[in-house]
């Protein structure tokens, strides 16, 4: 999805993200909330735990222990999976309220099924969906936009596999549907403070885009 | 009296120094520690820094080595950071694998080097497709007072500018290489990345450069990552409770005032050097 005018999407480009963007709840029957979330073509499966038993070890007497694992379609989980199981991680814990909970622990499984680009973003999308339906009390629920500066100083929102290895710049945000602030942000490639600020609001826009489309679901679903 | 109140209560200890816009250790809270850089005191690498951050103590030694290239990068030489965090630098450190923290900064080494452009690996290629160099930068942490980040990429970086590699030619015939050590020639630094990390405590109040004291209070850590042009190469917010896009803008300025400082301490440090 290309925007041409910068900071500022058009109706029809929403009109894109509300059709690429599909979730279907209550995947898995064991689980206490599970999500697949497809951003494009890129799937991923959370399942949610909780709050269940914890190990002794991470026990935390006046909250609960957030546990992200992420397994990669093929291989064994590396370094970059435990960054993104970090990421996930505490963006999960803020939105949680832990505080009530203390010693238990809230266990979130992501399965990738297909990686066709924006897979932190789908990931943690995912993710806030499986903690909904599960029921575990938050704060706020997240919104996560992936965005891409093209070699044209385009942005592109939820990028394509393709689009993001082309990229100069790859970024993924994820906002608080309370206050719309950032909660997630992070950047990797060579772009000035004036265009990062650009993306930021975009996504910003995006994220706000999304947080109807959950309400929209959530009804649908009563 | 106050020592116990610190102890038992650190976040009310600390609120009631913020509400006057000031920390426990007198700082200000966009103020930086005092930073020491010291380059190329182990004889033994290639290249070495060894940088004080406050009371943060990192040092960084390059060994280059020559290996056959990666089968997808035929041209290209590369570079592998580690950081490493001792038992010896702190009391929540213990023997045995790697923390979380020294893996993800790390990773955070290893996407700076990428995304920067500070070597060229390029330029690291020997012989296409058969020689390259390999540069080990490694990074040890000798006393954690927070910030580790920030400390790790400053000694990276010096230590890459003091880094001098041996004159390699390769036998055409013979296909084995002649390294003539007594020859050096620096390694071509092309961009200098600067980190500068800050900590969100209580929601709302940031802080620059948080020790360790701060960053076990912090419910958020923004880390950033500027080059000389002004540019951003990395921003890194991995979660934790949400800032305001303002704050976001003004870490980004707090950022590129600090590296303007730390490239200055770094020239005068290879200058005072040289001479």
């Amino acid at each position: 999805m290309r925007f041409k005018q910068i900071g500022i999407i058009l109706e029809t480009d929403a009109r894109t993200i509300m059709e690429n963007i599909r979730c279907q709840p209550s995947s898995l029957t064991r689980p206490d909330g599970s999500a697949t979330f497809y951003e494009g073509d890129t799937t991923v499966v959370a399942a949610v735990y909780g709050p269940t038993e914890v190990k002794l070890s991470k026990e935390q007497i006046d909250k609960a222990t957030v546990e992200v694992t992420f397994k990669p379609k093929q291989g064994l989980p590396g370094c970059a999976e435990k960054a993104k199981e970090s990421m996930i991680r505490s963006t999960c814990e803020s939105a949680l309220l832990c505080m009530l909970h203390p010693r238990t622990a809230v266990n979130i499984v992501l399965q990738e099924m297909q990686d066709s680009g924006s897979l932190l973003s789908c990931c943690i999308n995912a993710a806030c969906q499986a903690l909904m339906n599960a029921g575990v009390s938050m704060r706020f629920v997240v919104a996560a936009v992936s965005c891409v500066l093209d070699s044209e100083d385009q942005i592109v929102l939820f990028p394509e596999l393709k689009q993001e290895q082309d990229a100069k710049a790859k970024m993924t945000f994820v906002f608080a549907s309370n206050s719309n602030n950032v909660v997630l942000a992070t950047s990797s490639g060579i772009i000035s403070p004036k265009l990062f600020q650009k993306c930021l609001i975009t996504s910003q826009e995006a994220g706000t885009k999304t947080f109807e489309l959950y309400r929209d679901w959530l009804s649908k679903q009563n | 009296m106050a020592a116990q109140f610190k102890r038992i209560q650190l976040d009310a200890y600390y609120s009631k120094y913020l509400q006057r816009g000031r920390r426990p250790d007198g700082r200000a809270l966009d103020a930086f520690r005092k930073t020491i850089l010291n380059v190329g005191s182990i004889r033994t690498a290639d290249g070495s820094a060894l940088v004080r951050l406050g009371n943060t103590t990192v040092v960084c030694g390059v060994k280059a080595e020559l290996a056959a290239p990666r089968p997808d990068a035929p041209t290209k030489g590369y570079v592998v950071p580690n950081v490493e965090l001792p038992a010896m630098c702190g009391p929540d450190f213990r023997p045995g694998p790697p923390a979380e923290l020294a893996q993800v900064t790390s990773q955070l080494m290893l996407d700076v080097v990428r995304h920067s452009g500070c070597v060229s690996e390029e330029r690291l290629c020997v012989a296409d497709g058969e020689l390259v160099w390999v540069l080990y930068c490694d990074v040890v942490c000798l006393a954690y007072d927070g910030n580790l980040a920030d400390a790790c990429v400053v000694a990276l970086l010096a230590a890459l500018t003091n880094t001098r590699l041996p004159a390699v030619t390769l036998d055409d015939e013979t296909k084995r290489e002649r390294v003539d050590a007594d020859v050096r020639v620096p390694l071509d630094v092309l961009s200098y990345p600067v980190a500068t990390s800050f900590a969100v405590v209580d929601e709302r109040v940031l802080l620059a450069d948080p020790n360790a004291e701060e960053e076990s209070l912090a419910t958020a850590v923004v880390t950033v990552v500027t080059l000389e042009s002004g540019q951003l190469c990395i921003v890194h917010k991995p979660g934790g409770s949400p800032i305001a896009l303002e704050e976001m803008e003004r870490c980004i300025e707090l950022s590129l005032a600090r590296a303007k400082q730390i490239r200055q301490l770094e020239k005068e440090t290879r200058l005072s050097l040289e001479r």
